[in-house]
């Protein structure tokens, strides 16, 4: 099989997680279809993991114009590795660089596209991916051309798909590519998270977490109540954030933090793959949704699907008679 | 400035999707609703119209239940609104995508704006599509767009919380994460009333190159953990919430 090729990011002075992922199943995959993985990664960090990545071949982008994250350099140079090695797989995690790069190289390249995947693997000489669509309510399942003349076929990877193996120590063979610098795009400014406001839900062992299913703003006190009288805090879903009922440190997920607290109380949260991705690996997880379809109850251990509104009132009184 | 807001409508997921056999969707019971990102990005152009002055295309590509979406968006002060017709009703993302890039040539525009995804975009999601197919420069999961005379500003976030601020030159495609404020309502009179005097442009495009994957069969996750359910009682299930509790030494007993 032609190459696999792992676009890869740091995370500090390592690969990141998913790029870790991305890699021990190229890997895996080359074992079945034969070829060689060839990792690329960028920035000044590049060239030393890299050396850890156990691909065949890696690629380190280097120069001024990708010394911090842009999708139009990036892209550029993404397209003069994809001339040169012809791969017949791309992988890319799904973060904002998978989701910016992805799709733009499938089609600027004429290459096939699986977005959202969640799981690869080999079905009597076949490729197969599987991905979450719908919110997570429907999972697609797609053959991959694996053979000569086939286009190629980029793949985006949601972040913790499975686990990671130990990378193999080989060192492999590395070339640099001084990036162009890349007319049309300039990063102003890089901005640090919010760092806690008044909580860090982080720390908390429990957290009551509302969505959309909360409804307005003036039941968030609801919450509000029922994590104090649990000795915990209020977090919630991205669109809670967006609709500005909560500030964004309070944010699970994806685009926000990840929790492992001991309890999560997940209120009219739907649990689409975004939010699940920050809060899967809590101790406990408890979820309220009257869709007793919603994909949050197949994270949660314990679930009801009675409303909210009802339930969380039911909940205080509840905890205030067995304390008294 | 030209905007254009690329829009499409997608199954409602608060109804249950149903499968046939084979593995696809049941379409027949479906209900559809604008995908919700682009409804963010809808509202993202019109408060650049307002602190602008730009003009805002709403474009989507025609899969016969696009009406309602474009007559809502125009009632929310979009300026026109287009049709791009299709030969089929069942559309692939990157056959929509092509539909509108070939549009995107033919009736350019100095900024396009879409939802940084969609909850069927399995084939990738539309703005980086059209980034790559059309060569313009590209942002995903942005927000915050403000128009600074041949370029634009946005702010784009990053996995635990980073994020940056980045210019583009124009024409430039952005896949917006969440408008600056909550989309604005309109009462469904208004749009049945506007629907009397306003009218969809339809326009026919020929469609770019596509490479497409068939999609061997749609199926619900095997509930490899399903959550014990308790009552749909909330005092009951607020029982049993407690119970749970004691047994875990998470409250007192
Ligand atoms: C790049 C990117 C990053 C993202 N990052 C994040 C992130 O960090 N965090 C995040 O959460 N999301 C994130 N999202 C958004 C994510 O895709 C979902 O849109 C979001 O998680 C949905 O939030 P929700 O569950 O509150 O709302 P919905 O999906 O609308 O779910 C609401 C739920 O409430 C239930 N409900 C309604 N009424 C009641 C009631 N009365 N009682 C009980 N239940 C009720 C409904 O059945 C439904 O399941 C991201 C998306 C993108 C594209």
């Amino acid at each position: 099989m032609r190459p696999i090729l792992v676009v890869t990011e740091n995370q500090g002075a390592e690969l990141s997680d998913s790029s870790r992922e991305l890699l021990s199943k190229a890997l895996a995959l080359t074992e079945a279809f034969g070829g060689e993985v060839v990792a690329v990664g960028f920035g000044e960090g590049a060239p030393e993991t890299l050396k850890r990545s156990g691909a065949h071949r890696a690629v380190a982008v280097g120069g001024s114009a990708v010394a911090q994250y842009a999708s139009l350099p990036y892209e550029r140079a993404l397209h003069q590795v994809l001339e040169r090695i012809q791969p017949s797989l791309v992988l890319l995690p799904n973060t904002t660089l998978g989701m910016d790069l992805g799709a733009s190289l499938a089609a600027a390249k004429g290459m096939a596209m699986v977005a959202y995947c969640c799981g690869l693997h080999t079905e009597s000489g076949a490729l197969v991916a599987t991905s979450q669509v719908y919110g997570g309510k429907l999972l697609a399942e797609v053959a991959i051309p694996v053979e000569e003349g086939a286009p190629g076929t980029v793949v985006t990877v949601l972040p913790g798909s499975w686990a990671p193996e130990a990378l193999p120590n080989r060192e492999p063979v590395l070339e640099t590519l001084l990036a162009e610098e890349a007319q049309g795009m300039v990063v102003r400014e890089t901005i640090a998270p919010e760092s806690g406001g008044d909580v860090d839900i982080t720390r908390a062992e429990v957290l009551v977490s509302v969505g959309r299913g909360i409804q307005d703003p003036e039941n968030i006190p609801l919450a509000e109540e029922l994590a104090q009288v649990l000795g915990g805090v209020v977090s919630c879903s991205r669109p809670v954030v967006d609709a500005g009922w909560l500030p964004r440190s309070r944010q699970v997920g994806k685009s926000g933090l990840t929790v492992k607290p001991k309890l999560y109380l997940a209120l009219g949260i739907s649990g689409a793959p975004e939010h699940l991705q920050g809060m899967k690996d809590a101790e406990l997880i408890v979820a309220v949704n009257t869709d007793p379809a919603a994909p949050i109850f197949e994270v949660a251990h314990y679930g009801t699907t009675a409303d909210v509104l009802d339930f969380i009132p039911a909940a205080v009184e509840a905890i205030r008679e067995r304390g008294a | 400035m030209r905007i254009a807001v690329l829009m499409k409508e997608v199954p409602d997921l608060i109804e249950e999707l149903e499968l046939t056999p084979e593995g696809r969707l049941e379409t027949d019971v479906l209900s559809y609703i604008p995908s919700e990102w682009d409804e963010q990005a809808l509202e993202e152009a019109l408060i650049l119209k307002e602190e602008s002055g730009a003009a805002v295309t709403v474009v989507a590509v025609d899969s016969g239940q696009v009406d309602d979406m474009l007559y809502t968006a125009l009632a929310k002060g979009a300026d026109r609104a287009v049709k791009l017709a299709a030969e089929s009703e069942v559309l692939t993302n990157r056959a929509r995508a092509a539909l509108m890039a070939a549009y995107l040539q033919q009736d350019p525009y100095d900024l396009v704006l879409t939802g940084v995804q969609a909850v069927d975009d399995l084939d990738g999601q539309v703005a980086g599509l059209l980034g790559g197919q059309l060569g313009w420069p590209h942002a995903s999961v942005v927000r915050e767009v403000k128009a600074q005379g041949e370029q634009v500003q946005c702010v784009q976030e990053y996995a635990g919380g980073w994020m940056a601020t980045l210019e583009l030159a124009l024409p430039a495609v952005l896949g917006i994460q969440a408008a600056r404020r909550p989309p604005r309502y309109v009462s469904v009179a208004k749009v049945r009333q506007l629907q009397k005097t306003a009218s969809l442009e339809t326009v026919e495009v020929t469609p770019l190159p596509a490479v497409e994957l068939p999609v061997r069969r749609l199926y619900r996750p095997a509930a490899a953990g399903h959550a014990t359910m308790w009552s749909e009682d909330a005092a009951e299930a607020a029982a049993q919430l407690v119970e749970l509790l004691q047994s875990r030494k998470l409250i007192r007993s």
